[in-house]
């Protein structure tokens, strides 16, 4: 335990509930990711308190709490809020500290977001209502094809070639699949190809500028994704650190920065 | 969760009281008028001939307020699968699948307002104007099949530049074709003097809507997009009357009150937004009160300018109004728009700029064909595009659009360095 201030950051995402603790150097003390159930409340404190029992703290022993993500107006014990959108530029900005294009790939939306050598957002965009091409889209079709997330990545790269998929609504893919294996493609080249099918709906939402950095649950089990960005936008693409601690991460830091 | 942002006492305007007794009027008139026979009813597109109409003797209902009352009281969504499934696909106006739901069901807003009005009036003639889009053709031409009555129309040019001698004379001249069909609906002549005195009310109108409008133009504003989109009634559907032009001298009173006395719409007015495309009619309180709990007002819009017609003129009423109709922002060209848009941000002072993306309304997003980025580097000014409908919830993602203005707003404090 250490005597120096601690920030809180909370992120209650669509699929996963982050929480960051940060000290002095800005480094992470503590974190806890864990499944977001049906009470963001329940979510936000188990998480918290998960955090808080490995670093030996007790909430109020936190200087400041700001909570991110669809929940964060549910965070009773946060003092303040932020969006998702600011929290990635944050902690995006904190390790490459210069002109870069934030990607954050989450669990029902993709924000990409432009920040300047400053730090500042200059502009920032969602994905559309439809979740394709985000961590659900994934999520979906894997399971469709028995495969578990978590293999994801491993079974691409034993991939010959890539089966490109046409559709980018995540029905009309799962019927596409039953096209490609009928064919007798094998489960890595598909997965390939839906891992390139989710590069491929970052790469329309807007113009990607600069270096570019991940984050989000997604990247943080696929780096091939990143892999794959890098080839198709022929620039430096990096994984954040914690890339699913993203989101935390940068609400504790503008908890810290914003007293 | 502590807040430093002051808590928002939302101003009543006390010249709606005044607005709900001409609505009430306005369709009790209607209703009595297609009940007893006594006067002629016509259904007319929002920017349609209605001038022509009321100085003709005709009672005029307007389905396109009908549609958007659909959507304010929410039944839109519940009706709209209806039509679909006779035909009416979910991706054309919502509000023309609305209205057709609610006639298939026998459920209108109306009848829930005004109780003793069985819903909307019977029509004797449905005319059109083709200015707001196709869309008002196909749902006229379903009514005219419905209550087997005539659908007269015109067919107004799109991409307009530069409006040319061409174009006025093509639309004056379809204008002077409608009246001998009028004429045999109505069974009366017409009458030019009336016609002119209706012209002349229109102007007058218009003049001061547009004055209401502008008055958003105070730092801070007196007004709201919101407000607008309730206050415009009655020159939607009203215009061309002596009760309308009463009607907005007294709320430009009230406004000129509020400057007067310092009174902001949004407390503490920190960011001035412009609101580009349709309302969505269904989230208009959830929308206002997120926008003023964050200090940003948005205070001008494309949409409640619609009804602005400066070149009005009784006495020249064919050759005005066909002017007036074609030199609207919905039927102009890319580079006119830019353009409108620029005077708007200038004349306002407006620090962000949202373009709604309505999914079944092409015509009124203009987001489509590069029109935000444009702007965005013309006056380097973050902007932002909201996915949603008029009409169809089904179309809204409500905590990704609470989702994105925040961050909005955010990103207009950082800009400033706040």
């Amino acid at each position: 335990m250490t005597a120096e201030a601690v920030y809180g950051g909370v992120d209650i995402g669509a699929s996963a509930t982050k929480v960051a603790l940060v000290g002095g150097g800005r480094k992470i003390v503590a974190s806890d990711v864990r499944k977001t159930g049906v009470s963001f409340e329940a979510s936000a404190a188990e998480a918290m308190g998960a955090a808080l029992a490995s670093a030996g703290l007790r909430l109020e022993g936190l200087r400041r709490v700001v909570a991110t993500g669809y929940g964060r107006h549910n965070v009773h014990f946060a003092h303040a809020t932020r969006t998702e959108i600011a929290c990635h530029a944050r902690a995006a900005h904190f390790h490459f500290p210069r002109r870069i294009t934030v990607v954050d790939v989450g669990g029902q939306d993709n924000k990409i977001i432009h920040v300047n050598a400053q730090g500042r957002r200059e502009s920032f965009k969602m994905n559309r209502k439809c979740a394709a091409g985000t961590g659900a889209f994934l999520e979906e079709v894997a399971q469709r094809m028995d495969v578990p997330l978590e293999r994801i990545d491993e079974l691409a790269r034993q991939a010959s070639h890539t089966v490109h998929m046409g559709s980018y609504c995540t029905v009309f893919t799962k019927t596409e699949i039953l096209a490609h294996m009928r064919a007798g493609e094998k489960v890595p080249e598909i997965v390939a190809g839906l891992i390139e099918s989710v590069v491929k709906r970052i790469v329309e939402m807007d113009p990607l500028a600069g270096e570019v950095v991940l984050t989000g649950g997604v990247v943080a089990h696929s780096p091939m994704l990143a892999e794959m960005l890098g080839r198709m936008v022929r620039r430096p693409v990096h994984i954040l650190p914690d890339a699913q601690l993203a989101g935390a991460f940068g609400a504790a830091l503008l908890a810290a920065e914003t007293e | 969760m502590k807040s430093d942002r002051p808590k928002q006492n939302f101003k009543k305007i006390h010249a709606s009281g005044r607005m709900k007794e001409i609505m009430e009027a306005h369709f009790r008139e209607l209703d009595e008028a297609a009940r007893t026979k006594k006067q002629k009813v016509a259904w007319c597109t929002s920017v349609g001939p209605a001038e022509l109409l009321k100085g003709m003797g005709f009672q005029v209902f307007y389905p396109e307020n009908h549609g958007a009352m659909l959507g304010a009281t929410r039944m839109a969504t519940d009706l709209i699968p209806l039509a679909n499934a006779i035909g009416y696909s979910p991706d054309i106006c919502s509000y023309l699948t609305a209205d057709i739901g609610s006639y298939l069901k026998g459920e209108s807003p109306i009848s829930k307002a005004y109780p003793g009005i069985d819903g909307p009036p019977r029509p004797d003639v449905l005319v059109f104007n083709t200015n707001q889009c196709r869309d008002v053709q196909d749902w006229f031409n379903f009514y005219g099949r419905e209550f087997k009555v005539p659908v007269i129309g015109i067919q107004t040019h799109r991409g307009v530049g530069e409006v040319t001698r061409a174009h006025i004379d093509s639309i004056a001249d379809q204008l002077k074709a409608m009246v001998p069909k009028l004429e045999e609906v109505s069974g009366k002549k017409l009458d030019m003097e009336e016609f002119k005195r209706v012209v002349g009310l229109s102007r007058q109108c218009t003049d001061l809507w547009k004055e209401v409008l502008e008055i958003a133009a105070h730092k801070p504003s007196p007004l709201t997009f919101f407000d607008g989109t309730v206050q415009m009634g009655p020159a939607v559907v009203m215009r061309g009357e002596q009760r309308a032009v009463d009607y907005y001298k007294l709320l430009l009173a009230e406004l000129k009150q509020r400057i007067e006395e310092g009174v902001a719409a949004v407390d503490g007015e920190k960011y001035r937004i412009y609101w580009e495309g349709m309302p969505i009619w269904g989230k208009l309180r959830e929308l206002s009160t997120q926008f003023a709990e964050l200090q940003a007002c948005v205070l001008a819009s494309t949409y409640c300018s619609s009804w602005v017609f400066p070149a009005l003129d009784a006495d020249e009423p064919f050759e005005s109004m066909a002017r007036a109709y074609i030199e609207l922002f919905i039927v102009r060209d890319e580079d006119y728009k830019e353009e409108y848009f620029a005077r708007q941000i200038r004349h306002y002072g407006i620090d962000g700029m949202i373009f709604h993306d309505a999914k079944t309304c092409p015509n009124n997003s203009n987001d489509r064909y590069g029109m935000v980025e444009r702007i965005s580097r013309r006056f380097d000014m973050p902007t932002l595009v909201i996915h949603g409908d008029l009409n169809d919830l089904r179309c809204y993602s409500e905590e990704q659009a609470r989702t994105n203005i925040e961050a909005y707003i955010e990103q207009l404090a950082e800009k400033r360095g706040q």
